[in-house]
């Protein structure tokens, strides 16, 4: 397939849609499965099973996500000429109503109260770049991605672009990696580009271990194509012919998506052997994690996709230097790959003009904890923190007032009420203790204590710490203990001390980033609530059996590995 | 590791005769016998036979060349592996952020305390397995759980205790979450026509 086969296969399919007189979408992610949209779906097909002669003017669609899950099941009702109305919390019951009024034309207005206004802050608020097909698309069909403009970024980068020129125009967009680092993308490419070895790798970074988010399953379950095609333009831009995908264990669903996109984008000469009859090979496989976080950091997420123990190596060489099988390898987040198609598309400038000075384009972020709507959002960068949380996410629930939002996971740390004006973007988020991280944002009300959120985060980094260099292993089990101590009401001042000694440590001798930002959770919530560590500390405590024996429990219970 | 893509010879064929070790050779020949494919390969295992009992590792340790420490690394090295039976029944509660603000901490106490066993354990009827997770992705539904596969949503320790005596009792089967695209068949119409 080239080019012009491409159009037209996009301009039929557009065309086909349009002359369907009506398209129900039915939220097929997760989120909305699992709160009842089955049964939804169940009902509009059972209708469209029996009335054949509706096929020509009714089409039901099962979609990526819509963005509001705490509303689900989602049905967005598609009619020629009108607006878009998107319904919230559809029952089967609901469904046959809505078929009527939309369908059959009929006088109901059963369905009225669980309309969702199109203007409400939640959705004006967002910017739909990298999620712009999201919830509009059937992700299992190659069909409806091209008819949204899909692969044409690809087919334009090999015809029109050189590998040299496609690395520049990253470049000056200006992305950088949203995997939780930010490191420029354009430039991480260029390195890659530059190598001089015959064979060279592409990835990108499903594993998504940061508790709280689902970004990246998001978008690979709901527009699978989109990370496809920004791999392809890599693998074409650093001049690699193969690719891996290494998706979380837990995303059975995003897995399977991939899988079928590969095979169809194969079938169509959109990936494989002479991608769209160009010189350009590239193939794709997907890997599946099996359960660790620490896989999330490149060197080990490499070691993993070559069947080894998900253990980190030290950097430098890094992997644009030495990656997979010791050849160069660029690694990138999947959300990173899918920014790429549209840079492409719109042009560099155009990226640029989105965001800040220093952080450009949007951000996508899982919003979630004690806020009113919670979802999927993706924002401009440099929007307040206030706008996401209050305007966006609607406040907190049940008359609670907000205490902290916590972004970046265990690597992150926790913002405030004060700060709640800063913008979001990489270099904000540093200076207040924070990072952006992959994109997790969980909200916490004034009923959450904050030394029990660090230890909390502290038993992860405990449980998940590979075990290869001493500073992660040993000091986040020393951490936890003084953290368990502290939740006990049974520390010591000295043991705050220690704490902040036992940090600066890790920080600055641990091998990889597991090790590194563990301490930061604890850091954070020190740093701006040292009062409440303050409150459970008793200096003059007598040193009771029960304490003693605490203090010096030599090994912690931990929870067997199943 | 040692490198080695060369293609067996000959295939040790399992002596037990096992059916269900063919479905293992069919990973092991898809990626040719090739050491970096173990983890695939134990998914596989793992997915036909429940869980890695000690056998199984060594068949996939001599399948692929490796040394069996080598295997037992890896497959103790990942959560997802699991060395011993699974229940007839198992209950996934996550324990993610955006779970544990929600109180899932809650669930898994009264697991604890109605059927007495913690995350990781399997009461002794082998009726019921019970396990944490950190984040299964579906943080909007906060505090989630997976019983048998099927994803729940807000749940309390209430709900999840009625959940799992249905099923314990046989009134629920597992559900079944994915729903096909309704256009499945126009596609495959479509896709014979190119
Ligand atoms: C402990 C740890 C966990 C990580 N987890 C992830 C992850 O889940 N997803 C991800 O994309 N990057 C993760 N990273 C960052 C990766 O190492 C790497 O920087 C990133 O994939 C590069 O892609 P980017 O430049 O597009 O951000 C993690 C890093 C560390 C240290
Ligand atoms: S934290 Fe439980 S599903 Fe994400």
């Amino acid at each position: 397939m080239n080019r012009s086969d491409l159009q037209t296969l996009g301009e039929r399919e557009l065309a086909k849609q349009q002359s369907t007189g009506c398209r129900l979408l039915c939220c097929g992610s997760t989120p909305c499965l699992s709160s009842g949209g089955t049964a939804v779906q169940e009902v509009f097909k059972g209708i469209l099973k029996e009335n054949k002669d509706l096929k020509a003017e009714l089409a039901v669609v099962s979609t990526g996500c819509m963005g509001p899950c705490s509303r689900g099941p989602l049905v967005r009702v598609q009619r020629q000429g009108e607006p878009d109305v998107i319904y919230e919390k559809v029952t089967p019951e609901l469904a046959q109503e809505i078929f009527k009024k939309h369908v059959s034309g009929e006088d109901t207005n059963q369905a009225e109260a669980n309309i969702l206004p199109g203007d409400i802050p939640f959705f004006s608020k967002q910017k739909k770049v990298v999620l712009a097909n999201s919830g509009l698309i059937d992700p299992e069909r190659l069909e409806d991605y091209v008819a949204q403009g899909g692969y044409m970024a690809l087919a334009n980068a090999l015809r029109e672009m050189t590998p040299e020129e496609v690395c520049s125009e990253i470049i000056d967009s200006g992305l950088r990696g949203r995997g939780g680092a930010g490191y420029p993308s354009g430039l991480k490419w260029n390195l890659v580009r530059r190598a001089k070895t015959d064979k060279k790798y592409v990835v990108a970074n499903g594993d998504e271990g940061d508790p709280g988010a689902y970004m990246d399953r998001t978008l690979m379950e709901s527009d699978p194509h989109r990370v496809l095609e920004g791999m392809a333009i890599a693998g074409y831009a650093v001049g690699a012919e193969q690719g891996f995908i290494y998706v979380r264990g837990e995303y059975p669903i995003a897995a399977k998506r991939l899988e079928k996109a590969i095979r169809m984008a194969e079938r169509r000469g959109l990936l494989g052997s002479r991608v769209m009859d160009t010189a350009f090979n590239f193939r794709i496989d997907i890997r599946i994690g099996a359960g660790a976080f620490v896989c999330g950091e490149e060197t080990a997420l490499m070691a993993s996709i070559m069947g080894r123990r998900g253990q980190p190596i030290p950097r430098p060489p890094y992997p644009a230097q030495s990656g997979l099988w010791g050849y160069p390898t660029l690694i990138n987040n999947v959300e990173t790959f899918g920014s790429i198609a549209p840079i492409i598309n719109n042009g560099a400038e155009w990226f640029a003009g989105i965001g800040t000075a220093k952080s450009r384009g949007t951000k996508i972020f899982a919003l979630a904890g004690q806020v009113e709507n919670t979802g999927l959002i993706e924002v401009p960068m440099g929007i307040s923190l206030r706008e996401i949380v209050f305007d966006i996410g609607g406040g907190v629930p049940n008359g609670h007032t907000f205490k902290a939002a916590q972004t970046g996971g265990p690597s992150g740390g926790c913002i405030p009420a004060d700060y709640l004006d800063t913008p979001v973007d990489y270099d904000s988020l540093r200076e207040l203790g924070s990072i952006m991280g992959s994109g997790g944002l969980v909200v916490m009300d004034d009923t959450t204590s904050m030394p029990d959120v660090a230890k909390y985060f502290m038993e992860f980094c405990m449980d998940e710490s590979c075990g290869k260099c001493v500073p992660c292993r040993v000091g986040t089990v020393q951490l936890y203990r003084i953290l368990e101590r502290v939740t006990a009401g049974i520390a010591t001042r000295n043991d705050l001390t220690i704490m902040e000694e036992l940090c600066t440590m890790m920080q600055e001798t641990s091998l990889c980033g597991l090790g590194q930002s563990a301490p930061n959770p604890l850091l954070s919530t020190l740093r701006y609530f040292r009062h409440e560590y303050e409150a459970l500390i008793k200096d003059d405590l007598p040193l009771t059996s029960d304490r003693f024996a605490l203090a010096t429990s030599s090994v912690l219970p931990r929870q067997e590995v199943s | 590791m040692v490198k080695n893509k060369s293609r067996r010879a000959a295939e040790i064929e399992h002596p037990s005769g096992d059916p269900r070790f063919n479905l293992v050779d069919r990973t092991l020949k898809r990626f040719q016998y090739q050491q970096d494919a173990l983890i695939e390969v134990l998914h596989t295992a793992q997915e036909v036979f429940g869980f890695l009992e000690d056998d199984l590792l060594i068949y996939v340790a001599r399948q692929l060349k490796l040394p069996l420490s080598w295997v037992y690394g890896v497959a103790t090295f990942y959560h997802f592996f699991s060395l011993k039976p699974q229940g007839e029944h198992t209950c996934t509660v996550c324990m993610g952020t955006a779970c544990y603000v929600k109180q899932a901490a809650e669930i898994v106490a009264m697991l604890q305390a109605e059927f007495g066993v913690a995350p990781g354990q399997t009461t002794a009827d082998d009726k019921l397995s019970v396990a944490t997770a950190r984040c299964l992705g579906s943080c909007g539904l906060a505090p989630v759980i997976v019983i048998d596969s099927d994803v729940l949503g807000r749940q309390t320790a209430d709900s999840t205790l009625a959940e799992i005596k249905a099923r314990l009792s046989g009134q629920i089967r597992a559900r079944q979450l994915e729903a096909a695209s309704a256009n499945d068949e126009v596609e495959e119409m479509e896709a014979e026509t190119l």
